[in-house]
């Protein structure tokens, strides 16, 4: 009894020290959590990373209660929704927060990416946490995707048609992997119910571990600020940086003020606008699916039209793919063609501050034309804002090698 | 005992890579071998094989200009029946088209004409764009009027913007690689169509 370690019960319950002393419940929530040195000029913009694993554990639970109630099969697939819609006690809640939760996952997301173009939050040493971030993105891209076709409307049906058919435009490959991918000759219950497997457990494991790893490697090389300076190179006697402050309750507590406005928000969509205007939950999805029939206009939900747009504006069905997938890819690559020693956008030169505005502008836009019917006029639209989207990443490598910077202060401001 | 062992004196540790290295590499080749059911497993099922069957269609009903849909292994086939005016057109617009002589396109031998048909009244043709999988629009009308300027009548896909004659011909500069497919398929009688199923020797084909 008298011969407790005195290490592992600082002053704190015993309870708590017979458990350190068999699991590192102290260190592992220190490390993370209660001495996790933040930069103390964190603003509006790191808000979103929390806000992320806010919609992910929401889109887990109410995920895993629609699973209670839905029916993954050709006859059913559809009524399951309407039934849980209609009949289910609280179904139409429960699959509202899940339908809306994953737009507001991917607002949330690319807001989180865009905090990372302001302040160069994927530059030396973070390459990782945005390489990790990347496929959290691409692995979100996959989920939505899939989740998508499980209502089993028109929308549903023909869009993942049209996504699996791209893998069609692969040379040699393409045709027989388009046919492993579907597991039949056109899209079937058989892809319906492997979507399903995906979606509910094998992509949400990739993420969770994902985020594991994510947070693990961020933790590792400490925060960025809109500063862009590292404030471990300043530290007091004891180690701690002068510029950082504890994570807990600093920024738990800021973090949970900035849920409170997102849950006002959300709040305010679920209630009142759940299929956000047809952007959310599309028209043509409270159709049940007709292999026969295509709708007249068929668009990706929202989150997917930059890339569709891209996709829709190259005259040539590989290349078009090429190109879409090339326009995600290039993300990967950032940290190494962004080669500005300065991170933050307050300090670096005007060429950045264009090419990034060009960039968010080209997105917006190929977003708006990815939802739009395919006109002449629109069509060389998204030809001039593919170019544009595609300079970012071409030209930045030379424009930032000599890029005329501010000098960057010693403290955060 | 535990002295010698960190010693190392009496161990061979060459043996102990190559014993390490080998299990490791037949282990590999093991866990390689492994992932052929679970890829397999993703393959059209027999039962999906076997939905393939032929399918008939009564088009006794069709009139001039109509189109039929019926379902062949779960795709849309439309059967066309074209009006003479259609079939002049077909015959003389042939410029602004990308495969014009059905070259990279794929239809049975028995359909690689100007008409891409058995029958040249008859269009027979999969119901798929040949870029991403929708279901082109009919609009057999010359200059439709939800359709571009010169419109010839033909298919129009909403989902990219390609659009086909009544042959299924692609035309030049839309997303669309080839024309529309072709499947085979022969007349059991004036008013049956059989989808699915080449000509039997000697048939009416």
């Amino acid at each position: 009894m008298s011969n407790q370690t005195n290490e592992s019960s600082s002053g704190k319950s015993s309870l708590l020290g017979w458990f350190d002393e068999r699991y590192p419940v102290s260190s592992t929530w220190n490390k993370h959590v209660g001495e996790y040195y933040a930069p103390k000029n964190f603003n509006f913009w790191y808000f979103f990373g929390s806000l992320a694993l806010i919609v992910l554990v929401n889109q887990i639970v109410t995920g895993i209660w629609l699973t209670m109630s839905y029916q993954p099969s050709n006859a059913e697939a559809f009524n399951s929704v309407e039934y849980i819609m209609r009949d289910v006690e609280w179904g139409w809640l429960l699959r509202y927060l899940h339908s809306t939760g994953a737009s507001a996952f991917f607002i949330v997301v690319y807001l989180h990416m865009m905090r990372a173009l302001l302040y160069g939050s994927y530059k030396k040493p973070r390459e990782l946490v945005w390489v990790i971030g990347m496929l959290l993105f691409l692995v979100l891209m996959g989920e939505a995707f899939m989740g998508y076709l499980l209502p089993w409307g028109q929308m549903s049906f023909w869009g993942a048609q049209v996504i699996i058919s791209l893998f069609g435009a692969i040379p040699v490959i393409g045709p027989d992997l388009a046919l492993w991918i579907r597991g039949d000759f056109v899209i079937s219950e058989v892809t319906l119910n492997r979507f399903f497997a995906l979606h509910v457990i094998a992509l949400p494991l990739v993420l969770v571990i994902l985020v594991f790893m994510h947070l693990v490697a961020l933790h590792h090389v400490g925060s960025n600020n809109p500063d862009g300076i590292e404030i471990k190179k300043l530290k007091d006697n004891k180690g701690i940086p002068l510029d950082g402050i504890r994570f807990h309750p600093y920024y738990s507590v800021k973090d949970a003020m900035g849920a409170v406005f997102f849950f006002i928000l959300f709040a305010l969509v679920l209630f009142y606008a759940p299929e956000g205007g047809g952007y959310f939950i599309e028209a043509p999805n409270f159709e049940p699916a007709n292999p026969l029939k295509t709708p007249d206009h068929i668009v990706p939900v929202w989150y997917f039209t930059p890339f569709y747009a891209i996709l829709r504006a190259i005259p040539d069905k590989f290349l078009g793919v090429v190109a879409m997938g090339a326009a995600v890819v290039i993300l990967f690559a950032l940290p190494w063609l962004d080669r500005c020693k300065v991170k933050s956008i307050r300090y670096r030169g005007n060429s950045y501050k264009v090419l990034l505005t060009i960039l968010v502008i080209s997105f917006f836009v190929l977003g708006f034309l990815g939802t739009q019917p395919s006109t002449p006029l629109y069509t060389k639209l998204a030809q001039i804002f593919t170019a544009l989207y595609f300079m970012f990443f071409l030209v930045l490598p030379f424009t930032s090698a000599n890029e005329k910077t501010k000098p960057v202060p010693e403290r955060v401001t | 005992m535990s002295t010698e062992d960190q010693m190392s004196t009496g161990v061979n540790l060459t043996r102990r890579k190559v014993l390490t290295g080998a299990t490791g590499v037949v282990g590999a080749i093991g866990a390689g071998f492994m992932m052929v059911p679970f890829i397999g497993s993703w393959l059209p099922s027999e039962r999906a094989k076997a939905a393939g069957a032929p399918v008939n269609a009564d088009i006794s009903q069709l009139q001039p200009g109509q189109m039929l849909t019926i379902s062949w292994r779960g795709k849309p086939v439309w059967v066309v029946r074209r009006t003479p005016e259609m079939l002049k057109i077909l015959a003389e617009n042939v410029t602004e088209l990308r495969d014009p002589n059905s070259e990279e396109s794929i239809q049975p031998e028995y359909s690689k004409n100007t008409f891409r048909s058995v029958n040249k009244e008859f269009l027979v043709v999969v119901g798929i764009c040949t870029h991403l999988g929708c279901a082109p629009l009919y609009r057999p009308a010359v200059g439709s009027p939800d359709m571009q300027e010169g419109w010839q009548g033909g298919f129009f896909c909403p989902c990219h913007g390609s659009r086909f004659d009544l042959a299924g011909r692609v035309a030049k500069s839309v997303p669309a690689p080839i024309n529309l497919e072709i499947p085979p398929y022969h007349f059991l009688s004036n008013n049956i169509v059989r989808v699915g199923e080449d000509p039997v020797e000697g048939g009416v084909a």
